[in-house]
């Protein structure tokens, strides 16, 4: 697997991962106007991972477009970081996930944009419009709740002292990694930690919120290897396009 | 037969509608970025407002249609191609555009060069119905992906803004 496929796939898979989970608040959200933010907010992600997975599939040159990288994959071959396939839970648990990732997709599709390879760039400056507006939703969020009653700023936290250990994917620096860095076309995740801290910091701050003490750091999703949430996510997602792999709708 | 020439093209790419907001086409939504005509097809280059707008393909399957005859008399075939670069942004509204979203009832975006609309606190919404300032957001994502929620203070009327990107 070339260091740019396994780039490009772990992009496209969290935004894929987190897209899907939130397409099943659809109908189910608190109020109307969060049912359709989140759905909104999936809708965009789908959007984001067709174009990474489809640069991903072109870079493989086997033959694999989008939708057979999405629908034709085992768990072992995803490459999303396990923040992204924690369980949707109440509405605090996905928020809480949701402006985790958001935290650092801004300053990683802001890096992104300047990629010097012309077509990172221009999908990156793509998504960067994109998750500037999820970041202030999920971030606007995270205050109203913490900043709320005691219920929701009990609920809040623990949400956010569950999915804390689980954000540690996200900045893995490996082969992949360093060589987009080295060769121009990508960032190294690691670069983007202190950003997504100071993204935290802040909205912690103006939210009442406590950072948990440090627990271990839960690490396998960029090297495939997941937790049972994915499993279900998989079997929902992949049952249909794998039933009839040829259908066309 | 004489060949049409690019603005030709553009101008016949005018009588298709944009699929979400029928009230402009998609030269009026900036939606199509380049056309190119040349010996054997007639090439279009569209390229889409957000990363998820699941209207891309009816847009491609609609300009197919509209240019599928007029390009068959020249022997042409016509190509839709999407781009993602230079990225959309809602500058790219024509002038008449705007116009046209607030008589449809939809309040038009403001332009990027000023930062504050371009992270969704926009200084001032008018209410496309009865022209009030007085109105308030009730939630970033609206109807589709590049509209958000508002409420009129004045009328008391709800109503969708253009969302600036
Ligand atoms: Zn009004």
């Amino acid at each position: 697997m070339s260091p740019r496929f396994e780039y490009l796939l772990r992009l496209g898979d969290d935004a894929l991962i987190l897209g899907q989970q939130l397409g099943f608040w659809t109908g189910h959200g608190p109020v109307l106007e969060e049912d359709i933010a989140l759905t909104n907010i999936g809708l965009d992600q789908i959007g984001q991972s067709r174009a990474w997975l489809s640069m991903a599939g072109k870079e493989e040159g086997q033959g694999r477009d989008e939708d057979r990288l999405a629908f034709h994959r085992d768990q072992h071959e995803f490459r999303n970081a396990l923040l992204t396939e924690r369980p949707n839970g109440h509405f605090g648990d996905t928020i809480a996930r949701q402006f985790l990732f958001d935290a650092y997709a801004v300053p990683l599709h802001d890096a992104l944009s300047r990629s010097r390879d012309p077509e990172i760039a221009a999908i990156a400056k793509k998504c960067a419009k994109e998750s500037a507006y999820h970041l202030k939703h999920s971030r606007g969020w995270m205050v109203r709740l913490g900043d709320g009653t005691e219920e929701s700023h009990g609920k809040i936290q623990q949400s956010l002292n569950g999915l804390l250990p689980y954000v540690g994917d996200l900045f893995v620096s490996d082969a992949s990694s360093q060589t987009a860095q080295e060769e121009g076309w990508g960032v190294d995740l690691a670069t983007l930690r202190p950003q997504w801290e100071s993204n935290l910091e802040s909205a912690l701050t103006e939210s009442g919120l406590e950072r948990p003490k440090a627990t271990p750091e839960q690490l396998g999703g960029r090297l495939g290897r997941h937790t049972e949430q994915l499993s279900f996510l998989l079997a929902e997602m992949q049952v249909l396009p794998r039933t009839h792999p040829e259908a066309k709708w | 037969m004489v060949k049409r020439t690019a603005d030709q093209w553009w101008r016949l790419l005018q009588s298709v509608p944009d699929p979400e907001i029928p009230v402009l086409n998609v030269v009026e939504m900036g939606i199509v970025r380049e056309v190119i005509p040349d010996q054997s097809r007639v090439l279009i280059k569209i390229t889409p407002t957000y990363m998820g707008c699941p209207a891309m393909d009816a847009i491609s399957d609609d300009i197919q249609e509209k240019l599928r005859e007029p390009a068959q008399q020249e022997g042409l075939s016509v190509d839709v191609e999407l781009v993602y670069a230079p990225a959309w942004t809602t500058d790219w509204l024509t002038e008449g555009a705007q116009q046209k979203l607030e008589d449809y009832g939809i309040a038009p975006p403001g332009k990027t060069a000023d930062k504050r609309t371009l992270q969704g606190e926009a200084p001032m919404v008018r209410c496309p119905r009865c022209k009030a300032s007085n109105t308030e957001m009730v939630s970033l994502f609206g109807s589709t992906a590049c509209k958000a929620h508002y409420r009129c203070n004045a009328c008391s009327e709800p109503f969708d803004h253009f969302k600036c990107i």
